[in-house]
């Protein structure tokens, strides 16, 4: 008798060992990827030697010779190299994303709540701006903001003058412009003091709370900390501003601050396509708390505005705040539709100008693509480390 | 007293006084509180602070709608051969959309420079594409299995073939260079949608595969494109990738950019299409599995068809983003709808103020109708797979 006692899985043909075929799978897999990479490796050596384009990042420090009319940081198109043009593109990228996401937010914000409004209009107009706004591509709007409304202002020498020298034409809006000549340093104690105080406050009233139950309000003190130092410091006399308002001449504007038009259209249309959506994810956040919260609350005896306060927008943040960061990064990415308008963000300047000069399409395409990434990818962890700290906890 | 009648008689073996049998008819609510007087107060007075924000919302629409009607429609010049009609005049000092612009240029808006004698070619295509359309969305049509292969083999080859033209046949070919307008706009959203779906869905088997090659291949493609925008994908389409192939088969600026806008498409489709599939509960790859089926046959039969099925509103809505996002092309120089526009709005012998104005809202109302279709569509669809959830 045999009766042979099996021990482990029962003996297959190789050709049909889930092992053995995963390992092959792979193994094909990589050896496509590799087989398409060294293509494309040698036909670029290839195409890139018959079109006699060097490769390489030694273009960085060679002199840029082009002007970029908004910069940042110094800039001159005579001595500063691609690096410096690189930089100058990538702040006025930061610039309009932080602008953008500052009024896209408040706008969002309104227009989700007012979609929950008990008014009929005021949810009705809301729903119409969000349905009008999400089927139009972005664009189609920069383009008409760009072209059809700010283009479409009096020329410099019939600027529109609207209070306190402030100008408006087809060249720009024009502020008067602030410096401060003295007591810069006091105010930045100022400010530290009221940051230290406010953080301090802060700890005070929770230690409070939790002691006697009785509450204070923080948000006050902050904010009366932040106005009433500087206030002092102004009041104290030692604080001297000078003004430059902007000066029409026949053809240009010369003095105070500029504001392009195509900074104007880019904000303007990224603020209004992306509170479309924010006000979508806002919506949909407050609704996912779910009714019995607010009634419990009430029943606590909460008042509406306290509910509101400490039941519904901390569970609704929870909601809310992913999909938020998506839509903050969306925004950072759509301002790259600047090209468009000829507003130098980072694709206008890196991609469009140095690609064109320098030839080198490679290595430009990926720095660019690098940076979008970064910023993707370190949004994207910080937001996971903040939603692994107030994810519920579940038994 | 009208409750005497509905009171019982004293019975005296149960010690009740009496009980009401007839309940009392409910009093109507106060009149502030029923029919239109009521509605408007709930819906529009409820409070002060309503009131005001009524009245402020009733300005702005006072404020808003009246000038665009104006425009639109009331001052709008219907009818002219130049710019002449759409000037302002002593007689005529308002004047609104040079609608007359837009009918001058609608074979170029939905042309672009393709040569008058083949322009059948495109209507051909537009009909075939119709057809295509209706029978993948309605989901009770017939045989809807001969119109997936309709839609995703048939269709792409015949519409090369109409378009690009085959000389052996008797069409002569046509230069991509010289497509434009809507056609462009169709074909780049139409080339996105067929191919990243099955794109899409491979990424994201690829993405929830057992194989860790396989899977760190699909991570890394999925979140890299997501993670930059679409203007890079397609100058990286347009500029690197004639110098990634041998010089002899350079794809033409058409062919780029439609690479691009497909890598980039797949890359979210995948995201869609693994939230499909993690919402399959685990039982259902069990029950595949136990009955013996290959990993192919249980994607096929039992997991795809239900995960697609639940996706389908979030499919048509990434489609709407990739319908928004084919205007990118624009930048590098493909001549779709909106480059036509802006390449006639800057046209000398339309040149007038409210040129571009009219343009734009042509191209708004062609974008919002379509997309605002397929919202609809999606919102049906979500609708509709409610129901059938419920029991």
């Amino acid at each position: 008798m045999s009766a042979t006692h099996q021990v482990g899985p029962p003996k297959v043909s190789p050709l049909y060992d889930p092992k053995v075929r995963s390992i092959a799978y792979q193994f094909a897999l990589c050896a496509f990827i590799a087989f398409l990479a060294y293509g494309a490796i040698t036909n670029a050596a290839e195409n890139l030697a018959r079109a006699r384009i060097a490769s390489g990042f030694d273009f960085w420090n060679v002199t840029a010779g082009f002007d970029i009319s908004q910069t940042l940081i110094d800039y001159s198109p005579q001595t500063s190299s691609y690096g410096r043009a690189f930089w100058v593109g990538l702040l006025n990228t930061l610039l309009v994303a932080v602008i953008g996401i500052v009024f896209a937010t408040v706008l969002g914000f309104l227009v989700g709540i007012a979609r929950l409004s008990r008014n009929f209009l005021v949810a009705r107009i809301a729903a119409g701006y969000v349905e009008f706004i999400r089927n139009l591509p972005l664009l189609l709007q920069l383009l008409f903001w760009y072209n059809a409304v700010l283009k479409a202002l009096p020329s410099v020498s019939g600027s529109v003058v609207l209070w306190g020298g402030i100008y408006l034409n087809n060249r720009g809006l024009f502020l008067p412009e602030f410096r401060l000549q003295e007591g810069g340093t006091a105010l930045q104690i100022a400010f530290l003091l009221a940051l230290v105080a406010s953080l301090v406050f802060r700890i005070w009233a929770r230690r409070r709370q939790q002691r006697t139950g009785k509450q204070a309000s923080v948000f006050l003190a902050t904010l009366g900390f932040f106005v009433g130092f500087p206030l002092i410091v102004v009041l104290s006399g030692s604080i001297r501003l000078a003004v430059t308002f902007p000066e029409l001449g026949r053809f240009n504007i010369r003095g105070g601050v500029e504001i392009l038009p195509e900074l104007a259209a880019l904000v303007f249309g990224l603020v209004i396509y992306t509170a479309a959506f924010i006000a979508e994810v806002v919506r949909a956040g407050i609704l996912a708390v779910s009714r019995g919260q607010t009634e419990a609350a009430y029943a606590l005896g909460l008042r509406p505005r306290l509910t509101l306060r400490l039941i519904v927008i901390p569970q609704a943040m929870r909601v809310i705040i992913p999909p938020l960061t998506s839509q903050y990064l969306n925004l950072t990415k759509n301002s790259s539709l600047a090209v468009a308008i000829g507003y130098p963000d980072l694709v206008q300047v890196f991609t469009g100008t140095v690609l064109n000069q320098t030839g080198q399409a490679v290595e430009v395409v990926l720095i660019t693509m690098a940076v979008y990434l970064t910023i993707s990818l370190v949004t994207s962890l910080a937001m996971n480390i903040y939603n692994a700290r107030i994810a519920l906890v579940e038994r | 007293m009208t409750t005497a009648n509905s009171v019982t008689k004293l019975d005296p073996e149960h010690a009740i006084a009496y009980v009401r049998e007839v309940p009392i008819e409910a009093s109507p609510p106060p009149v502030t509180a029923r029919g239109a007087l009521g509605w408007l107060r709930a819906n529009f007075f409820a409070t002060p602070f309503d009131t005001v924000l009524t009245i402020v919302m009733l300005l702005l629409i006072a404020w808003a709608i009246p000038p665009v009607i104006d425009f639109l429609i009331v001052d709008a010049v219907w009818s002219g051969s130049d710019r002449e009609a759409c000037l302002a005049t002593p007689q005529h000092p308002e004047v609104g959309a040079c609608w007359a612009f837009v009918r001058n240029r609608f074979a170029y808006f939905v042309y672009g420079s393709y040569p008058l004698a083949e322009r059948w070619r495109v209507d051909i295509f537009f009909a075939m594409l119709a057809v295509g359309i209706v029978w993948m969305l309605k989901l009770d049509a017939p045989r809807r299995d001969i119109g997936a292969i309709y839609f995703f083999v048939v269709l792409p080859i015949a519409s090369y073939v109409l378009l690009r033209g085959m000389p052996a046949l008797g069409l002569p070919a046509v230069e991509t260079a010289l497509w434009g307008g809507v056609l462009v706009t169709i074909v780049v959203a139409t080339v996105g949608i067929v191919a990243s779906l099955p794109a899409g869905i491979m990424l994201a088997l690829g993405r929830r595969s057992r194989m860790p090659a396989v899977r760190l291949f699909s991570i890394i493609y999925i979140e890299f494109v997501r993670g930059v925008p679409l203007i890079t994908v397609l100058f990286m389409a347009s500029v690197m990738l004639p110098l990634f192939v041998p010089e002899a088969y350079s794809p033409d600026k058409l062919v780029r950019a439609l690479v691009g806008i497909a890598m980039f498409a797949s890359a979210y489709m995948a995201e869609v299409v693994r939230a499909g599939l993690q919402a399959i509960p685990r039982g259902q790859y069990e029950g595949a599995m136990a009955l013996g089926l290959s990993y192919s046959q249980m994607m096929r039969f039992v997991i795809l068809p239900q995960a697609l099925k639940i996706t389908i509103p979030n499919i048509v809505n990434t489609y709407i983003g990739l319908f928004k996002d084919t205007t990118l092309v624009f930048i590098v120089g493909i001549f779709d709808l909106l480059k036509t526009i802006e390449a006639a709005r800057v046209d000398p012998s339309w040149a007038t103020p409210v040129t571009s104005t009219t343009g734009y809202a042509f191209a708004a109302l062609f974008y919002f109708a379509c997309c605002y279709m397929m919202s609809r569509y999606a919102k049906a669809m979500e609708a509709r797979l409610a129901h059938g959830e419920r029991r």
